[in-house]
């Protein structure tokens, strides 16, 4: 095999790195796939899921240092909560409302992510409301002293309220180490980008906040992390944030009570089928000669394990005692 | 000892829980120029710009960025110039800072303090003299309390920034310059949600708190000399969590409750504080629960006129305690 850092495209990534990078973006795409499955065979009310953006999930996470750096992902992001360390026993805990849920004990929906000791702030329904809270982290870092940043990611639609552009604007002012990532996947539900904004890339809105903005391929896992990267130094070294808008796409419907078929043709959903990221990286590691045959299905393989055994953990788990919904109103 | 106005002891409780505690800034409008009630005055010169925090004109960002500071090991003040424009940030408040704690399991908590002036009777117009007290003590995991003293001023912010929960704190902008307190030289803290009797009486509880506190005294003692009704005066002083069992219990030695509050009758804090009453107290009542409230019209019309005419007054609350005490 060649050396890897003669690649060109992989970021100065070490080939176990790569094959991390693949495995993550593999176990999210397990995961979803395992969340709406037992969505449909009727075991958990409510699933949202984000097959077809693990590059831009699992590639942006992958430039920070986990538990030591911060994220503030949205409900579309099992590939982040992935790359920091919740497991598929986590995420599926959640999704069937156990007690054990570490992201909320079956308080908060499905996928809305949370562990303090990995640095995942938990976050809630209104969209981009956990914008100013990435930059409050970041500018509390910074008052610290601390190299610490924040990575708070945002669909498209999620560009629009008002909260997004006072922490953009707030960030910018106090150049905070915060990484916004915009996950433009073409649509808010049924509403089209052109019906969103009156620009093709949102990343131009950066200059406006006085800071740089990106727009990536967000279904190249190796161009969102070398963004993402740079992003971070930028950061960390107190040149404040950037903005990544990853141009993407949503493969499967908005969430489990959503059918897509409504707005989107079928056509154009295999077209971006053909775009999956996962596939796509799969085939660069396999035409850079670092991964066999062999190779994968080992990988797979120990993702179907843990996403089996995760499975029956979680079904098996107690739900919380009803009469908890009473408790932990106010901290003492 | 020393005599200080309200706006003075809100400015020395942030100052000394900044000197006591290097976590604790100050954000928000103006604040680094001394604010327009001038709170903060002084405050760059003794602790820096990066602890007194001038933010830009967002409500939402000065709620939110507080929020995600205090998750990082920050204590934010963040003041809202007037609580009007607290509208704005209140989806931070109601989705964000309220709800983070639950939604986490006790996880994540969010000490933030939110100051906020407020209230009516100072010519502000339509924006610049709302009670907002209802919106906030409606939402479990805010704390909400209402200040009019210099001494409850300083002991409850203090209380409200040693507070693991976030707290909002309304301060009457009426009663900042009213009258000078002596103060202890110590520190202290008032616990929140344990109301104050003011005046001890026989016949009539009142509740109230705010201005409105200051309006029911002077009335008490106008219905004392002229008519020898005995008003027992209680100030509530926190509306979330509120001290129900200090209410029942003055309620259960008069048989009588006339809750007085600034915002419109409709909804406000008072209602609540009357159909509690009415529901818990039905045994020791041998009169109506009455509310003395704005009425339901915007507060507050610019015009002196037309302000003094929706405001409860003295005079109001005398009409009010005589009509009750005649049952
Ligand atoms: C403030 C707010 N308005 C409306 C909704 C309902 N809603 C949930 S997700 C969504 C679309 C969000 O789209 P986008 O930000 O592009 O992210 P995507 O779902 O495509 O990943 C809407 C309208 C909401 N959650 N919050």
């Amino acid at each position: 095999m060649v050396s890897v850092k003669e690649i060109p495209g992989a970021m100065g990534l070490e080939r176990e790195q790569l094959l991390d990078l693949y495995y993550k973006m593999f176990l999210s795409r397990t995961v979803a796939q395992r969340e709406r499955m037992l969505n449909r065979l009727g075991k958990g009310p409510f699933a949202i899921t984000g097959e077809g953006q693990e590059a831009t999930q699992v590639g942006a996470t992958f430039a920070l240092r986990p538990g030591h750096d911060w994220v503030l992902p949205y409900y579309r992001d099992i590939g982040v909560a992935i790359t920091v360390g919740q497991t598929p026993r986590d995420l599926l805990l959640a999704l069937l409302s156990k007690s054990e849920d570490i992201s909320s004990g079956g308080r908060n929906m499905p996928s809305h992510f949370s562990e303090p000791k990995l640095r995942i702030v938990s976050g809630s329904a209104p969209v981009s409301t956990q914008l100013p809270h990435a930059v409050g982290v970041a500018f509390a870092a910074q008052l610290r002293g601390s190299d610490e940043v924040a990575l708070v990611t945002t669909g498209d639609g999620g560009t629009s309220p008002g909260d997004t552009h006072e922490a953009m604007n707030f960030a910018g002012i106090h150049k905070c180490p915060v990484i916004f990532v915009v996950e433009n996947n073409g649509y808010a539900i049924s509403v089209r980008w052109s019906q969103q904004a009156a620009v093709p890339d949102v990343s131009v809105r950066a200059a406006g906040y006085g800071f740089p903005g990106v727009t990536v391929d967000g279904n190249d896992v190796l161009a969102v992390y070398g963004a993402a990267k740079e992003a971070v130094e930028r950061a960390r070294s107190g040149d404040g944030p950037t903005l990544i808008e990853a141009k993407t796409y949503r493969m499967v419907p908005h969430s489990s009570d959503d059918d897509d078929r409504r707005y989107r043709t079928r056509e154009e959903v295999e077209a971006w089928g053909k775009k999956d990221p996962v596939v796509r990286f799969q085939k660069w590691l396999e035409e850079h000669d670092l991964v066999d045959r062999r190779k994968l299905d080992e990988i797979q393989q120990l993702a179907a394990e843990e996403i089996d055994e995760a499975t029956e953990y979680a079904e098996n788990a107690p739900k919380p005692a009803p009469e908890s919904a009473l408790e932990r109103v106010y901290a003492d | 000892m020393a005599e200080k106005t309200m706006l003075e002891a809100v400015h020395d409780a942030m100052f000394e829980e900044m000197k006591r505690d290097e976590r604790v800034i100050v954000m928000g409008e103006d604040v680094g120029e001394g604010g327009v009630f001038r709170a903060t005055e002084g405050f760059v010169a003794e602790f820096g710009p990066n602890r007194c925090v001038d933010t830009p004109l967002a409500e939402a960002a000065i709620v939110g960025v507080a929020i995600g500071a205090s998750l990082n090991g920050i204590l934010p003040i963040a003041e809202i110039q007037f609580a009007d424009f607290s509208h704005p940030a209140f989806d931070q408040l109601v989705s964000e800072a309220a709800r983070l704690y639950y939604r986490s399991n006790g996880t994540w908590n969010c000490p933030i303090t939110v100051r906020m002036p407020y209230g009516a009777g100072i010519h502000g117009g339509p924006y610049h003299s709302q009670s907002v007290e209802a919106f906030y003590a409606h939402v479990p995991g805010l704390k909400v309390v209402c200040v009019a003293t210099p001494h409850d001023a300083k002991g409850l912010l203090k209380s409200a920034v040693r507070d693991p929960n976030p707290v909002i704190v309304l301060e009457h902008k009426k009663a900042y310059r009213l009258y000078r307190q002596e103060l202890p030289d110590e520190d202290y803290t008032i616990p929140i949600g344990v109301a104050e009797l003011k005046r001890e009486g026989s016949d009539i509880s009142l509740i109230t708190y705010g201005m409105m506190m200051h309006h029911s005294l002077k009335a008490a003692e106008t219905v004392h000399e002229q008519d020898g009704v005995s008003v027992e005066v209680i100030d509530l002083r926190s509306v979330s969590p509120w001290d129900k069992a200090r209410v029942l219990e003055s309620v259960k030695k008069t048989g009588k409750a006339l809750v007085v509050y600034e915002d419109n009758f409709t909804g406000g804090f008072g209602a609540e504080v009357a159909a509690t009453i009415a529901q818990d107290g039905f045994d020791y009542l041998d009169g109506p629960v009455t509310r003395l409230a704005s009425p339901d019209v915007p507060i507050a019309p610019f015009a002196g006129e037309l302000e003094d005419f929706i405001l409860p007054n003295p005079e109001k609350i005398t009409t009010a305690i005589r009509k009750l005490a005649s049952y």
